[in-house]
């Protein structure tokens, strides 16, 4: 059996039901109501496992689901040298979110990551530690960071209402999603010019490490056919 | 023996020869604070070490590399001059998957010694030179001691300086705040309105309350450096041009030499470095270490943790994508750093026993 990973609940598992309904393949929810079991029907060999989109990454990557549909940026933040374990096969459309940095609006004198870098070095003399940045993406905050040379920072772990991180002092700037900047300008902070990490939106994922059977491979074959989408080489 | 057997083997060869050469073995915690490594290397640090914690100690790592602990040592009791040795496994971890190991056994050697520099510095690299020499490595050497000399030296502001210091181990960085100190790159057009606006005497109303920890008065303090720096004539094109001369140093060590004596008749701020170079060459032929040959980089080790802030050295094998068999350096600022007050000249470095294996091995040494 072919396995697909979709995102258990919410609007994205709404969107990625309707993504796929209008390429003529139908997943639905089995069973009650609150039930996590689902099915795919108008097209042979393939199931539907619900999963958390966060964890659709890892389920990947170990190859207990062929297929999955999830955030570049949890793909991203999740996988090292994540081109070698996943595949991208479509950029669904939905689910668009920036991962940006932003600091408090207040800062009139930081716009850029050069800014935040003499800020960050000046507040780590006058306070003794380093200027905290909350994120729960540490490894693409941390990469990109690296990339444009900004030192005297630390990460700070936050997985959820990270906006309101630095108005609770527990961190000077944060590093999040953000689709409208609504949330991030009722909480007063704003976006530097160039911290834009990454550009995230709902894509199918195809695993590279899943075993697959000939049975599979011809599902595999069969499916993205109807979806319309290349598979790489040798799959 | 299995790979690691060989590797240990190695390292005990090694150990033994550099307690012949007057080193006292010691011995690291595994685990090491979190605090004191995450101050000094910075959130990077975390991509490379291993982080766990306990309940009683709070954040710890596995032990990165020994020098840090090795200098907390000697600083806290140490007698001088002292010379130490140590093997054990450092862990390292990989961001990429590959081949690349992520725990592997360093055998070290360190010199604490305040009264000649230049002959530790000639002592390790020719110990090391003379232990691994059954392997036919390629040595290169560097010494960062000039760069920052060359900061240093230059004719502009305090702040300027300080920032570029800062960065002399992110070369990405630093070369950008050259280009924007010597006017090579235009003012960004934010910065651009918001001197203008700071000129006329206005202070940009953000419309927004301030939160968080960092206070207005930082907020003017910066301002106010940005209106001082914008005032401040940019660094000469002459003195750009010294210091991108020196970054893409690259030749055998007379050459090297001669030409930084050319160059410090314009920036004679690096003399008495570029003399320590002298001296060092001239301790290292006294050791038989053929320099005529020996490559020298000025940016050499510039990329590494950044605690290196004169001589460098590491050896490599010709086998593309292994890393240095062996490395070091001189890291004096590093034990200010760490003696809370004290400090003493310092020069060390490390060999992979595991690698030394894989390449055929020492031999009786």
């Amino acid at each position: 059996m072919l396995k697909l990973g979709v995102p258990s609940k919410g609007r994205l598992m709404e969107q990625c039901f309707g993504w796929f309904a209008e390429r003529g393949v139908t997943l639905r929810r089995t069973g009650a109501e609150r039930e996590y079991a689902g099915a795919v029907e108008g097209i042979a060999g393939v199931g539907l496992v619900l999963l958390s989109a966060a964890e659709i990454p890892r389920e990947l990557a170990a190859g207990r689901i062929h297929l999955g549909v999830t955030g570049t940026d949890l793909v991203r933040d999740t996988l090292a040298d994540w081109r070698d374990q996943v595949a991208e096969l479509a950029a669904l459309g939905f689910g668009h979110a920036d991962l940006v940095i932003a600091v408090p609006a207040a800062w009139v004198d930081v716009d850029t990551l050069d800014d935040l870098d003499a800020a960050a070095a000046a507040f780590r003399r006058a306070h003794g530690f380093r200027l905290r940045i909350a994120t729960k993406y540490h490894r693409l905050v941390r990469e990109f960071l690296r990339e444009h040379g900004v030192a005297d920072y630390q990460l700070v772990d936050s997985q959820g209402a990270t906006e309101g991180t630095v108005k609770n002092l527990t961190a000077e700037a944060v590093a999040d999603i953000t689709s409208s900047g609504e949330t991030l300008r009722a909480n007063h902070l704003k976006v530097l010019a160039d911290g834009l990490v990454l550009q995230s939106q709902a894509q199918l994922y195809l695993s590279r490490a899943a075993d697959l059977g000939a049975g599979d491979r011809a599902a595999l074959a069969d499916l993205a056919g109807r979806l319309g989408v290349a598979l790489p080489d040798g799959m | 023996m299995t790979g690691k057997a060989r590797a240990r083997a190695e390292g005990a060869t090694i150990l033994a020869a550099f307690e012949a050469a007057g080193a006292q073995p010691v011995e690291a915690d595994i685990l090491q604070p979190a605090d004191t490594l995450l101050d000094l290397y910075g959130e990077d640090i975390r991509a490379r070490a291993y982080v766990t914690a306990d309940p009683l100690r709070g954040e710890l790592m596995l032990r990165p590399d020994f020098t840090v602990p090795v200098v907390q040592m000697h600083m806290a009791d140490g007698a001088e001059p002292a010379r130490y040795c140590y093997l054990g496994e450092v862990f390292r971890k990989q961001e990429h998957r590959g081949a690349r190991a992520a725990e592997y056994l360093q055998v070290g050697y360190e010199v604490f010694d305040r009264v000649d520099p230049v002959a530790a510095d000639a002592e390790v690299f020719a110990l090391f030179a003379r232990l691994l020499a059954p392997l036919g490595l390629t040595p290169a050497t560097g010494d960062i001691g000039i760069l920052l000399a060359a900061v240093r030296g230059l004719s502009t502001t305090g702040r300027r300086k300080a920032a570029l210091l800062r960065h002399v181990w992110r070369p990405k960085r630093f070369k950008a705040l050259l280009d924007r100190f010597g006017g090579r790159v235009p003012v960004p057009e934010s910065r651009a309105a918001l001197l203008a606006g700071l000129a006329a005497g206005t202070r940009p109303d953000p419309g927004a309350p301030l939160i968080g920890l960092r206070t207005e008065a930082e907020i003017d303090a910066r301002l106010a450096a940005l209106a001082e720096d914008a005032a401040a004539p940019p660094v000469s094109a002459e003195e750009v041009g010294l210091l991108d001369d020196i970054l893409d140093l690259a030749a055998p060590a007379p050459a090297a030499l001669a030409h930084l004596r050319d160059l410090a008749r314009a920036l004679p701020a690096i003399a008495p470095a570029v003399e320590r170079l002298a001296a060092r060459l001239d301790a290292l032929d006294a050791r038989g270490i053929g320099v005529d040959t020996l490559a020298f980089e000025a940016s050499h080790g510039r990329t590494t943790l950044e605690y290196y802030d004169g001589f460098v050295f590491s050896f490599h094998a010709d086998r593309p994508g292994l890393p240095p068999v062996a490395s070091g350096g001189r890291y004096d600022a590093l034990t200010a750093v760490l003696g809370q007050g004290r400090s003493i000249p310092a020069v060390g470095g490390v060999i992979r026993p595991g690698l030394v294996a894989d390449l055929g091995g020492l031999g009786p040494c």
